[in-house]
């Protein structure tokens, strides 16, 4: 559980970084922020990075506001910093709500926002608020600033379409309405593991009605996806029992399950009913 | 309860051995150093059987800072690893080597070893040694055909029966036969502080170390001064703090062997640290057994015969434990109950997983699971009540001593006390047993999944036959009490000053107990299967009064009074009852019996002595265990809301010992029964090898469990009445959460396997909602 050997570099701004991981990038050069995931890969030595990019020291990666209804959070930015009130209105809750889910005390005062985004886990609860709220990933090169718009993001299970020489500097997120209301639901073996299937959900009531409606499931497939069949469902239904049923039952019937040793692709479909259930029902506690 | 004398006996004092612990100067393996010393790395097998065509470590040794690279062919001297017991005929050709000679049959069995100038170097070189097996046939279950574990060597080892009467003519004539099919899975003890292993030569003593040993120093150094061909003088083991035992640490495994040879080659110290990976695919795993079991009953549900037939998943090689936890099973199973017949048929089967041995309560945990499963199917078949089919068929308390023919660690069982019914109804009555059952109902009528289950069980303990220890007071009044015992983390330390306190009349905290060193006493039990309070504290109670015996007479000569007529308080001789009358300190007579001082007068030097405790036979604790749970019906998630753990031990020397005792060995059996199992892809590939896979639970998991320590049944095996403590809390776990899920799903015998993952609770949930 020694990682094998690799040069350590640290930047003092985003421009060196960039330059540095221009030039170690086909070495498997590699960014670290947390090292929430990277570090126990090296362990393991599935991960064998001979340059590791630490972009601990840049301090303008530290942003976390809102400006212009769209909320900024640096790619310095630890898990830890979601905590209630830390961002306001209902975009500030659903962080919240979610944060407490990832890992364990230790794992969230180190492990970063942007990291869970570009480490791309299927079951990362990150990846899956940033897929319902329609996340823009700012990514950074020597070749210049590109946005990612996160339907273009993922493209398989830890895979994304950023390139081995882009930094994610910056996650931007529009913020809710003031009246959306949200829920999360997951559901693991134990307290903090990753979970086996997740849904987060965001909708208005009006007149009664159901409003835009947004249901992502995490964990169930290769990465999160927003599933519009559970949404359609929902949009000017009346919010209650049998409107969550049949959304819950089409998350159900959509998703193509992943399956591993222990868990097969019935059970994962069992758990991304019972929680997008579950999330709605707590969008209206 | 008997009268308890008045003493530190029975209190629960704090202990002796945390400051080291709590200030962060703990000793662990990972804690020793020599100077100059080389690191030690283990190449492991990567296929779960294959013959070993080509070791290629050419490029490991070129690395700069590489010093050895060893195969088997590098150590032909080091035979393979024998048995802690002795010679077992029949099972010496399945021993494992060292490192693998021609075949591989795990994977993580170890294959080469590095030794270089620091554990990142020796990684890297690890990696460079290339390793070429063509693969062979794996066996990955126990029932499944056997094979060949070599060309004429069954993959069945051995088959074990034991067993009484004539179960075949019972089960004919029997009004009614109840059937069960159950398995518990691969689950083991897994320490924070993984293993550790620091060989080390002294060439200026000529003294061959072993450092970071736990659990039975003496019996190991035993094994590896035989192996090795040293005298007993010339090899020696010292234990460290241990981050956890639990069976699994302190064993000889194929690396202690290695640090020794390479010590002793290398004529310096070889330092190893397990990683936890290797932890997870190379330290003894346990507990995976089949059972097809039958009971034969008559109307009332009395127990007329058990036939048992199992499967025993020994993994890849016999260990030091050799066949002993599926003996245990068969000489434990029928528990607490009468039963006129019984026979067990037990296949010990070597798989491609990883070695299997003891864990905490080995043969228990199973048995347990397995036999109260089949009284709560015996119940459910004649349709009584769970409470009642046991209460019937428990041995009674005016029919102790109960020996049966059966035999455990070679020792015939005998339960030597109890009173097993009154403690079960003592349970009842703390978990509201008839009150819960409207409750539940209630609850189940509101649409939730809820019930209640119940285990009871025999613990077995102090397994003899002898141990000695050392009391010696020095001139200043300090007290010494050397002992072959080990710690664990138990509180040995503690637990032995309070028994020698009191028979000397000291305080307990003015003792200093020594513990896991060969060097300083010559015989030792070591801390394993709850002996340590039994055996060892009647030795040190034994020398104790020895140096007692000898403080006294020595005062009374001084004193001019009777011996009879003094007493020791607080480390001083005084006339009893007269706290202000002529006294002399135990550190002044210790002062006066100097081998040179005046008074001595032929005296035999020193206040000290040695005491031994001999027994017969084991002592049997005993226990039940009752849980509420409730199902996440959409999920198959088990919540436990509710645990009662009731355990007789006898006599408690320290109760919050004993209460930690319980409640750490119930959050293992909770991984047992919910969470822990080692699990492998069909190629034999691991697929626990992590803590993100390996699921303990943790304290988000773990309920509030109500501990109930009783003391109605002092063993009259030994003078200070004492049973073992280490293995009650994580006895019955899964069979008591077994029988309230089922009581939960209303299905009885719906639980058939442990652990109860929600996956597979999810699909007998499924299968019941369509049927
Ligand atoms: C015990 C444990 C439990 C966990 N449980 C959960 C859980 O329940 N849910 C969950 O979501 N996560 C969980 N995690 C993972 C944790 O949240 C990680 O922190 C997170 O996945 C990665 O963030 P990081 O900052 O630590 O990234 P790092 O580990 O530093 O990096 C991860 C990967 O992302 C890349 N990377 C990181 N930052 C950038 C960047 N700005 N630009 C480009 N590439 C970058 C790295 O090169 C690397 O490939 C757990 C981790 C542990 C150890």
């Amino acid at each position: 559980m020694k990682p094998a050997p690799f040069t350590y570099h640290r930047p003092l701004n985003i421009d060196e970084a960039a330059r540095i991981l221009a030039d170690v990038a086909e070495h498997d050069g590699r960014i670290i922020a947390g090292g929430q995931s990277l570090a126990p890969m090296m362990a393991f030595r599935v991960a064998r990075p001979q340059h590791l990019v630490d972009i601990d020291e840049i301090v303008a990666l530290d942003v976390l506001c809102i400006e212009d209804a769209t909320l900024r959070i640096g790619a310095r930015v630890r898990h830890s910093r979601f905590v209630p009130g830390a961002i306001a209105g209902p975009t500030g809750e659903i962080f919240a709500k979610v944060m407490p889910n990832i890992a364990n005390y230790s794992v969230r005062s180190r492990g970063t926002f942007c990291g869970s985004l570009a480490h791309a886990d299927p079951a990362s609860e990150w990846c899956a608020l940033a897929t319902l709220l329609d996340a823009e990933i700012i990514a950074r090169s020597v070749r210049g600033e590109r946005r990612i718009p996160v339907s273009a993001y993922f493209d398989g299970a830890m895979s994304t379409t950023l390139a081995p020489d882009e930094i994610i500097i910056e996650a931007r997120i529009p913020v809710l309405r003031e009246e959306t209301r949200t829920g999360f639901y997951e559901f693991s073996r134990r307290k903090g593991d990753f979970a086996i299937a997740m849904a987060i959900v965001a909708f208005g009531v009006e007149n009664g009605r159901i409003t835009s409606p947004r249901v992502s499931v995490g964990g169930a497939e290769a990465y999160p996806r927003r599933i519009r069949e559970a949404e359609r469902a929902l949009d000017g239904a009346a919010p209650g029992a049998d409107a969550f049923a049949a959304a819950a039952e089409a998350a159900a019937a959509a998703v193509d399950p992943m399956e591993d040793a222990v868990t097969d692709a019935a059970y994962r479909r069992d758990i991304v009913r019972a929680a997008t259930r579950r999330a709605l029902e707590q969008a209206m506690q | 309860m008997n009268a308890k004398p008045k003493g530190v006996i029975g209190q629960s004092v704090q202990r002796i051995e945390d400051r080291p612990l709590i200030i962060g100067k703990g000793m662990f393996a990972g804690d020793i150093s020599f100077a100059h010393q080389l690191h030690m790395r283990i190449v492991r097998s990567s296929s779960a059987h294959g013959v070993i065509k080509r070791i290629d470590t050419q490029a490991a040794r070129a690395l700069p800072g590489v010093h050895a690279v060893w195969t088997a062919a590098d150590i032909p001297e080091m035979g393979p690893i024998d048995f802690r017991e002795g010679k077992i005929e029949k099972l010496e050709p399945y021993r494992q080597p060292v490192l693998a000679i021609d075949r591989v049959r795990y994977v993580g069995e170890p294959v080469a070893a590095i030794f270089a100038s620091d554990a990142y170097t020796a990684e890297d070189a690890a990696d460079l040694v290339e390793v070429e097996i063509e693969d062979l046939p794996v066996i990955m279950d126990a029932r499944a055909a056997t094979g060949e574990f070599a060309p004429g060597l069954s993959s069945e080892a051995a088959v074990i029966t034991q067993g009484f009467g004539d179960t075949a003519s019972v089960f004919a004539t029997a009004h009614a036969v109840v059937e069960i099919d159950v398995t518990v899975g691969r689950h083991s003890g897994v320490p924070l502080e993984t293993r550790g292993a620091i060989g080390r030569y002294d060439a200026a003593r000529d003294v061959l170390e072993l450092h970071g040993a736990a659990k039975v120093p003496h019996k190991n150094k035993e094994t590896l001064a035989r192996l090795f061909g040293r005298p007993a003088a010339a090899l020696h083991l010292f234990e460290t703090h241990v981050g956890g035992g639990f069976g699994v640490r302190g064993e000889i495994y194929p690396e202690d062997i290695l640090v020794l040879a390479a010590a002793l080659r290398f004529g310096g110290a070889v330092k190893w640290i397990e990683d936890r990976r290797e932890h997870l695919m190379a330290a003894n795993q346990s507990r995976e057994q089949h059972h097809k079991t039958r009971a034969a009953v008559d109307e009332k549900g009395t127990l007329l015969a058990i036939e048992n037939e199992f499967w025993h998943d020994q993994g890849a090689y016999p260990r030091t434990h050799a066949m002993r936890v599926a003996e245990t099973t068969c000489g434990i199973l029928p528990g607490p109950y009468r039963v006129g017949a019984y026979k067990a048929l037990g296949h010990y089967r070597l798989t491609n997983k990883t070695p299997a041995a003891t864990y905490r309560a080995p043969g228990r945990y199973e048995t347990n699971f397995v036999r109260e499963r089949l009284l709560d199917a015996i119940a459910a078949k004649l349709n009584i009540s769970r409470v009642d089919v046991r209460k019937q068929n428990l041995i009674r308390s005016d029919e102790m001593p109960y020996a049966r023919p059966l035999c455990v660690l070679e020792d015939d069982v005998s339960y030597d006390s109890g009173d097993y019914a009154g403690l079960l109804d003592k349970s009842l009555k703390a978990i509201r047993w008839d009150e819960l059952q409207s409750e539940l109902a209630e609850r189940r009528k509101r649409g939730e999944l809820v019930g209640v289950g119940l285990a009871t069980f025999v613990e077995k303990s102090g397994l003899g036959p002898t141990d000695g220890a050392h009391v010696c007071v020095d001139t200043t009044g300090a007290i010494e009490v050397i002992t072959g015992g080990a710690s664990v983390g138990q509180g040995f330390e503690t637990v032995m000053a309070q028994v020698c306190a009191e028979a000397l009349g000291v305080d307990y905290r003015n003792i200093r107990v020594v513990h896991g060193r060969t060097d300083r006493i010559d015989f030792g039990i070591g801390a394993h299967a709850s002996r340590a309070t039994v055996m060892t504290a009647n030795a040190v109670h034994a020398a104790a009064l020895i140096v007692r015996e000898k403080a006294l007479s020595f005062a009374a000569e001084l004193l001019q009074s009777e011996a009879a007529t003094l007493d020791i308080i607080d480390g001083r001789v005084i006339r009893r009852g007269e706290s202000e009358g002529p006294s002399i300190t135990l550190g002044e007579i210790a002062n006066h019996l100097r081998p040179a001082a005046k008074l001595r007068r032929g005296r035999e030097p020193g206040l000290s002595a040695d005491g031994w405790f001999d027994t017969d036979h084991q002592v049997y604790p005993y226990g039940n265990q009752i849980a509420v749970v409730s199902i996440d019906r959409e999920t198959g998630a088990v919540n436990v809301e509710q645990y009662v753990i009731a355990y007789d031990i006898g006599r408690a020397i320290n109760p919050v010992l004993v209460r930690g005792q319980i409640l750490g060995g119930f959050a293992q059996g909770l991984g047992g029964a919910l969470y822990e199992e080692f699990l492998y892809d069909e190629r034999g590939e691991p697929l626990s090898v992590t803590f993100a896979d390996y699921l303990m639970p943790t304290a988000n998991e773990v309920p509030k469990v109500d501990v109930i320590i009783s003391e109605d049944a002092p063993s009259p095996r030994n003078p200070l009445g004492i049973k073992g403590a280490g293995e009650s809390g994580i006895a019955a776990v899964g069979a008591a959460i077994a029988s309230a899920v089922d009581d939960a799903l209303g299905s009885p015998g719906a639980i058939t396997r442990l652990p109860i993952t929600p996956q597979r609770l999810k699909r007998i949930l499924n299968r019941l909602a369509s049927a």
